[in-house]
């Protein structure tokens, strides 16, 4: 079996040259690519941190939602990164959602409950772009999924305003961004310093809260923690597998 | 197949009972049992078996997924994220099931490479290469379909592209690709017949591999000399020897499968299919899955819609044809010394196709990809029958029982011992 396997080794290296190769012509994409950062919740061992988590919904509750929705999720989740069942009662109830028909058959407005789902900030589509020159500021629940490079690139994002290069035109009502695909955004820059007051105390940085709410909206689009159950499952599965290697050894001895 | 050969003594009076009106037990008992099997196969041919686990692990999760999804344009997008957010352990059951298409790809990829390799298609199992090139062919319409049903972004421009081929049909292809929407769009019609496709399919597929099943017992496992069992003394049982072996293979693979889900989910994914299908905006990129690059590749090779089309889908006719192309007497490409190259070769082939159908066809992606699925055809229609012409085969052990047990007996009696005993203890 050596020549296969050498044959095998001359294919894979045939396909890296091709791949260093083919490298190049992704010089356009890496424009953009925001720089990769470390997050908590990477790696098989990641977790989130939920300190982070509570200051990143602060900063979404208070700035990103002024035009990003986030329809997927319930007051209720909030539970789950650490308020309590009367904190995520109090946070929906700031809300008046529209509810209805009644019995008289009129709709009418009451305050939120755990269950509703995050209030959207502009009734429909056409309202919400009538309000942003016409750009539709995308939903956010599935945000660190829906692009490439995750929370990087909502970092990237974030972090990512500074002058255009010199020369070039930036269209009317749009901001330069080195990390938006095409560099032109109808977003105005979100952050600033000591846009929000942290109660643990933490300096709000544009770094600081673009990192806090890219870690929470990477939460809100799983909302899962998988990592643990998938340790103890792959343990499981190792274990397993060790014993069925005995096994199979116990009873192919005879035969060889 | 008939179990009154040899009717073994049940011990169980209800079992017994039973057998002799309805011969179940029987059944398997010779079909699991002592169904006789080739003593010295590899962990190749764990291949077989796994891709039959991964069927029914992907009907399993499927159907419970169905009771949670719903196939309506407007609600299904939603109805996945709620199996993903709201209903227990959901995410689990879809990280499964979306995962198992790529692991059932990896799985049946390797099993029919492992067919080319060791000759399996050769007489006497032409027919169940056909059937298996059958169950590849159906396993591809149901994952093209499953594929639609999130109707995020690259679901349904997925869609409407791979629809599109149709049309390439000469005077009938518009009027076909409208009958296959439902309508003028890949819309909500499109989406309902692809959800009661992707739910039927793998029931037909069951059926195909059970016909399968039924071709590969008639004659038994082939084996990595490619040689006839000549006797008791050729074979074990397949319980327990095959079931335990089969059973290790299927946790190491399980282990792989397991990071994937937990550790990384979207790996095989695209972020686009996380945005809700918008028929007013067109990805920058649209691609297919990895399991369809290589034949994406060869589409776009070809300028013309119509050649490119037909270059497609008859990549995968010549799969069917091997039995007739490769008129070599010898199986195993452990005898075959030139056959040996070229099989890696089309292996890379692949795999240099798959890798221009990841990338737009500009610069050198259109040569490679040119000359990829020019040395696809020509390894088929060119060098199969040119091989069985010219290559000079080394020659075959006498058994397989001689060659696993007395190595050190062959290489006296057959020149150059190329035939090892197992690689694997």
């Amino acid at each position: 079996m050596r020549r296969p396997l050498l044959a095998l080794l001359t294919a894979t290296l045939i396909g890296t040259g091709a791949a260093a190769i083919g490298g190049g012509s992704t010089a356009l994409a890496e424009e953009t690519a925001s720089p990769e950062r470390h997050w908590s919740f990477q790696g098989i061992f990641g977790t989130y941190d939920r300190a982070a988590l509570a200051r990143g919904f602060q900063v979404y509750k208070e700035i990103c939602s002024a035009c990003h929705s986030m329809n997927l999720m319930h007051y209720r989740n909030l539970q789950d990164i650490g308020f309590t069942a009367d904190q995520v009662k109090e946070i929906a109830a700031s809300v008046q959602v529209t509810d209805g028909p009644n019995d008289a058959g009129d709709m009418f407005e009451r305050p939120g409950r755990p269950s509703d789902t995050f209030k959207p900030p502009f009734a429909n589509e056409n309202a919400a772009r009538a309000a942003n020159n016409g750009a539709l500021p995308p939903d956010l629940s599935l945000i660190v999924k829906a692009r490439p490079g995750g929370a990087d690139h909502v970092f990237g994002i974030l972090t990512g305003f500074t002058d255009p290069p010199a020369g070039m035109k930036i269209a009317q009502g749009m901001y330069y961004n080195k990390a938006f695909p095409g560099h032109q955004i109808a977003m105005p820059p979100p952050l600033s310093d000591g846009a929000v007051t942290y109660p643990d105390g933490t300096k709000a940085t544009i770094d600081q809260m673009a990192s806090d709410v890219a870690n929470f909206l990477a939460w809100a689009s799983e909302l899962e923690e998988r990592h643990f159950v998938g340790v103890k499952t792959v343990l499981f599965l190792i274990v397993l597998t060790v014993l069925l290697y005995g096994a199979k050894r116990k009873i192919w001895a005879a035969v060889h | 197949m008939t179990a009154s050969a040899t009717r073994p003594g049940f011990k169980n009076p209800i079992v017994r009972w039973i057998d002799h009106r309805l011969p179940v037990f029987s059944y398997m008992d010779h079909e699991l049992n002592e169904y006789p099997t080739p003593k010295n196969l590899n962990y190749m041919w764990n291949f077989g078996s796994l891709a039959g686990f991964m069927l029914v692990a992907m009907i399993t999760t499927g159907i419970i997924l169905a009771m949670h999804y719903t196939p309506d344009a407007t609600l299904a997008f939603n109805s996945v994220e709620h199996i993903m957010r709201d209903v227990n352990y959901g995410w689990l059951l879809r990280y499964i099931h979306m995962n198992g298409a790529s692991m059932f790809f990896i799985v049946v990829y390797i099993h029919i490479f492992r067919g080319l390799y060791y000759g399996s298609y050769k007489a006497p199992r032409e027919l169940l290469w056909l059937l298996g090139v059958l169950i590849y062919v159906l396993m591809m319409a149901t994952a093209f379909m499953g594929y639609v049903l999130p109707w995020g972004q690259m679901s349904f421009w997925g869609a409407t592209v791979i629809t599109n081929l149709f049309s390439a049909i000469p005077v009938v292809g518009e009027s076909v690709v409208t009958w296959l929407w439902g309508g003028f769009a890949v819309d909500n019609p499109t989406l309902n017949r692809f959800f009661s496709l992707h739910y039927l399919l793998p029931f037909i597929i069951v059926g195909v591999v059970i016909l399968h099943i039924i071709a590969l017992h008639r004659f038994g496992s082939n084996n990595p000399l490619g040689i006839d069992m000549k006797g008791k003394q050729d074979s074990i049982p397949f319980h327990p020897y095959y079931t335990v072996k089969d059973s290790f293979g299927l946790g190491v693979f399980l282990i792989f499968y397991a990071c994937i889900v937990f550790f990384w989910p979207n790996l095989f994914g695209e972020p686009d299919n996380y945005i809700p299908a918008n028929p007013l905006a067109t990805p920058a990129e649209i691609v297919p899955e990895w399991y369809f690059l290589p034949f994406y590749a060869i589409l776009r090779s070809i300028p013309n819609k119509l050649a490119g089309v037909i270059a497609m889908f008859g990549a995968i006719v010549l799969l069917a044809l091997v039995p007739w192309l490769d008129r070599s007497p010898v199986k195993s490409a452990r005898f075959r010394p030139v056959y040996r190259y070229f099989f890696w070769l089309l292996l890379g082939d692949c795999f240099l196709l798959g890798f221009c159908g990841a990338h737009p066809p500009e610069g050198w992606y259109v040569l490679a990809s040119r000359l990829g699925a020019l040395y696809y055809y020509l390894h088929f229609l060119v060098i199969f029958p040119l091989l069985a012409l010219f290559e000079r085969p080394l020659p075959l052990p006498r058994s397989i029982s001689e060659s696993v047990l007395k190595p050190g007996a062959m290489s006296g009696a057959v020149a150059p011992a190329r035939a090892l005993p197992m690689e694997k203890a």
